[in-house]
């Protein structure tokens, strides 16, 4: 084989990535010339019809930028509204909040380790091809998808595009009755996320140590879910009304998807930039669990995603059973909280990183301006690097299909979940 | 279909995945899936050959981009059996809202250089493109829906259309009417059933994501609006929303537009 030679890739439809996206590759005399993660979900200008509605529909709207995980859109939008309200969520309230959002990191995180990144690492095309030679891995982490979808569904009614969440609580609390044998589920699957834990440590992970910025929400009592502050790896700390001093995101010609920046720099949002820094606070059981699945955390081997989404799917289970074992059906599901005029924020950790949401808001409650960040487009800028680097380690010497094979399995380690490609940059614009 | 089992293709156009999840979510009976159907294309799930002759295709998705109009012709041509998927390929989708505004000011509000991205001036539904043959309403479909379709399909049979609307499913499941007994806003009189009365049985009011329901009497059920305290533009919103090109609701909802500048 030649020293070097040329290379063109282009992997016209990624699969087994949510929504849709391509990538191209040039490789000239053994350099990357131009590498290109192409999102051509077409945009769909949420933002924009969103202006003009009522505060609870938006929440029911922007439920529908992303089918898998739409619990995180409803739960920043209603977090944006509460806190410009000014009202805070009650003990009971915020515990079920945080309940029905573990549902959904454990569906999604389901879905995505056994579906989608599993296949890649065992050399299968798909899980169901995988599942004839992995039958119980396959059934094990579709089980435990429909639990974090029942779960989901306890307090939306069905786990996509839920009906639950309102400003001020949810539509209706659930009975008891509705909730034992969900708890009971819930604990029974407590040895299989353990198990899951172990069975994606053994994976085997190329050596592919990276250095990269890992953002996430923190917050002193609990690791971080549905609120907190920002911070980053690099000492970061901001109230997440600040984002926009920040971070900045740019088009690209090549892509309907926003590119973030912090400080000019691509960075990490999703499950390893929170084990990254809020390991610590991950209750000791599942501390315990991760500190002796042979894999050490922090890490900066992007391939120890599919075990941070793993050690995540172990906690939001343990921590469903923790907020359940307390439930209580409250006096009233929601207290009605009048609107008031102002700027909106609010960001929470949906199951592939932060989603920081912006809404001005007028008296009546009604919508004047969106902007939507969501974790795909913050995370797009470090996959292009990372495809990048993973490629010059493996070498450019390699054949087209491994280069092809790694350069996917390199961008499934971020779950990117493409139609959420939906966004804002300018500030100055026509208000209607 | 004798011998070799019939081929399942699952196309994505513009949309949020949520409806695929219809087969994604069905647990353990994923996997008996394939003893039924082989499937032949299916991205999200690894499955890619989006060129393969089928004899069932489900399509997720409503068409905004010149591509689009290309694909979902060539999906037509490859397909013997084509059934659409969730309010996006039924009506457009939430998205197709852009469609009464002045989507290029919408684009260049977004983008810096929308020069760049390709696309329709409307997003509209596939049947508005090239012939289906059966719809599946709802904004996610359910599991259920789709695979009691893909049965009755394989067993020969046109899946039957839903006709009533949620009120019925209200009575049969013993809820509480919304409108009536708690004088909140329900889009359940004109809207398709489907859902099993979702949303009155959280408490709270249908908002309509099954589509309009074959007999739509808007102007009685905004002028019950109108006494619960909506004014004709929040009405408006209601019919707006997530099937707003069904052609009922469309309709509807520019009507109280026009009545509100009125």
């Amino acid at each position: 084989m030649s020293e070097s030679r040329d290379v063109h890739i282009n992997i016209p439809v990624l699969t087994r990535v949510e929504g849709e996206g391509a990538l191209e590759l040039d490789v000239v005399n053994g350099e990357i010339e131009r590498l290109n993660l192409r999102i051509f979900e077409p945009p769909r200008l949420f933002e924009k019809f969103i202006e003009g509605y009522e505060c609870n529909q938006v929440i029911d709207m922007v439920a529908r930028i992303c089918g898998i995980c739409p619990v995180a859109y409803q739960m920043s939008a209603v977090q944006a509204f509460e806190r410009l309200f000014g009202f805070e969520e009650p003990d009971w309230l915020r515990a079920m909040r945080r309940a029905m959002y573990c549902g959904e990191w454990l569906q999604s995180h389901a879905l995505h380790i056994h579906l989608l990144a599993a296949p890649d690492f065992l050399g299968f095309d798909s899980a169901i091809a995988m599942a004839r030679d992995y039958p119980d891995a396959v059934k094990r982490g579709l089980n435990l998808q429909t639990l974090g979808n029942d779960l989901i569904a306890l307090f939306g009614g069905r786990s996509v595009h839920p009906v639950g969440v309102r400003v001020g609580g949810f539509y209706r609390a659930p009975r008891e009755e509705e909730v034992a044998p969900i708890l009971q589920r819930l604990r029974d699957a407590l040895p299989a996320t353990e198990a899951l834990v172990a069975w994606t440590a053994g994976l085997d992970f190329p050596d592919d140590e990276q250095a990269f910025i890992s953002v996430a929400l923190s917050h002193p009592k609990e690791y971080a879910v549905g609120r907190g502050n920002l911070i980053s790896g690099q000492g970061l700390e901001t109230d997440i009304s600040f984002y926009e001093s920040f971070f900045h995101e740019h088009q690209m010609p090549y892509s309907t998807a926003l590119h973030a920046t912090l400080d000019g720099r691509p960075y990490l949002t999703g499950p390893l930039a929170r084990i990254n820094l809020n390991f610590h606070q991950l209750p000791k059981p599942v501390r315990d669990v991760m500190e002796t699945c042979g894999i050490h955390f922090p890490s900066h081997n992007m391939f120890h995603s599919i075990v941070a989404r793993a050690i995540e799917l172990h906690f939001a289970v343990f921590e469903a059973v923790a907020l359940l074992e307390r439930y209580q059906v409250p006096q009233s599901s929601y207290i009605e909280v009048p609107p008031q005029e102002g700027n909106a924020f609010g960001c929470t950790e949906a199951p592939r990183g932060f989603l920081w949401h912006r809404y001005d808001v007028d008296q009546q409650g009604i919508i004047r301006f969106a902007r939507i960040v969501p974790p795909t487009s913050q995370n797009q800028g470090r996959i292009e690097e990372d495809v990048r680097h993973s490629l010059e380690k493996l070498g450019l010497n390699a054949s087209d299909e491994a280069i092809r094979l790694r350069a996917e399995q390199v961008i499934r380690n971020y779950d990117p979940c493409i139609s959420c490609a939906t966004h804002f940059l300018k500030l100055d614009i026509n208000r209607r | 279909m004798n011998g070799q089992k019939p081929k399942l293709a699952v196309h994505k156009f513009s949309s949020c995945d949520g409806c695929q999840l219809a087969l994604l979510n069905l647990g353990e009976t994923l996997l008996q899936l394939p003893e039924l159907v082989e499937i032949v294309h299916f991205a999200e799930a690894g499955p890619n050959a989006p060129d393969a002759t089928v004899d069932i295709a489900l399509v997720e998705g409503s068409i905004s981009t010149p591509e689009d109009v290309h694909r979902i012709r060539m999906v037509r041509e490859k397909s013997r059996v084509l059934v659409t998927i969730g309010a996006c390929a039924t009506a457009g989708g939430l998205q197709a809202l852009a469609n009464f505004a002045d989507r290029d000011a919408w684009m260049s509000a977004i983008y810096p250089n929308p020069e760049l991205i390709d696309t329709l001036r409307t997003s509209s539904a596939i049947s508005g493109h090239v012939r289906v043959d059966c719809e599946l309403h709802g904004c996610p479909v359910s599991s259920r829906q789709v695979v009691s379709a893909l049965r009755e399909l394989l067993n020969g049979v046109m899946p039957r259309e839903e006709t009533q609307p949620v009120c019925v499913e209200c009575k049969r499941r013993g809820v509480i009417c919304t409108l009536v007994s708690k004088g909140e806003p329900c889009m359940g009189p004109v809207t398709l059933s489907g859902c099993g009365a979702l949303c009155p049985a959280a408490g709270r009011g249908c908002y309509g994501c099954y589509g309009p329901a074959e007999r739509v009497n808007d102007p009685s059920l905004s002028n019950r609006f109108v006494d619960l305290g909506l004014d004709r533009q929040a009405s408006a919103r209601r019919f707006h929303f997530i099937a707003n090109q069904a052609p009922a609701f469309k309709a509807a909802g520019s009507r109280l537009k026009d009545e509100s500048h009125e």
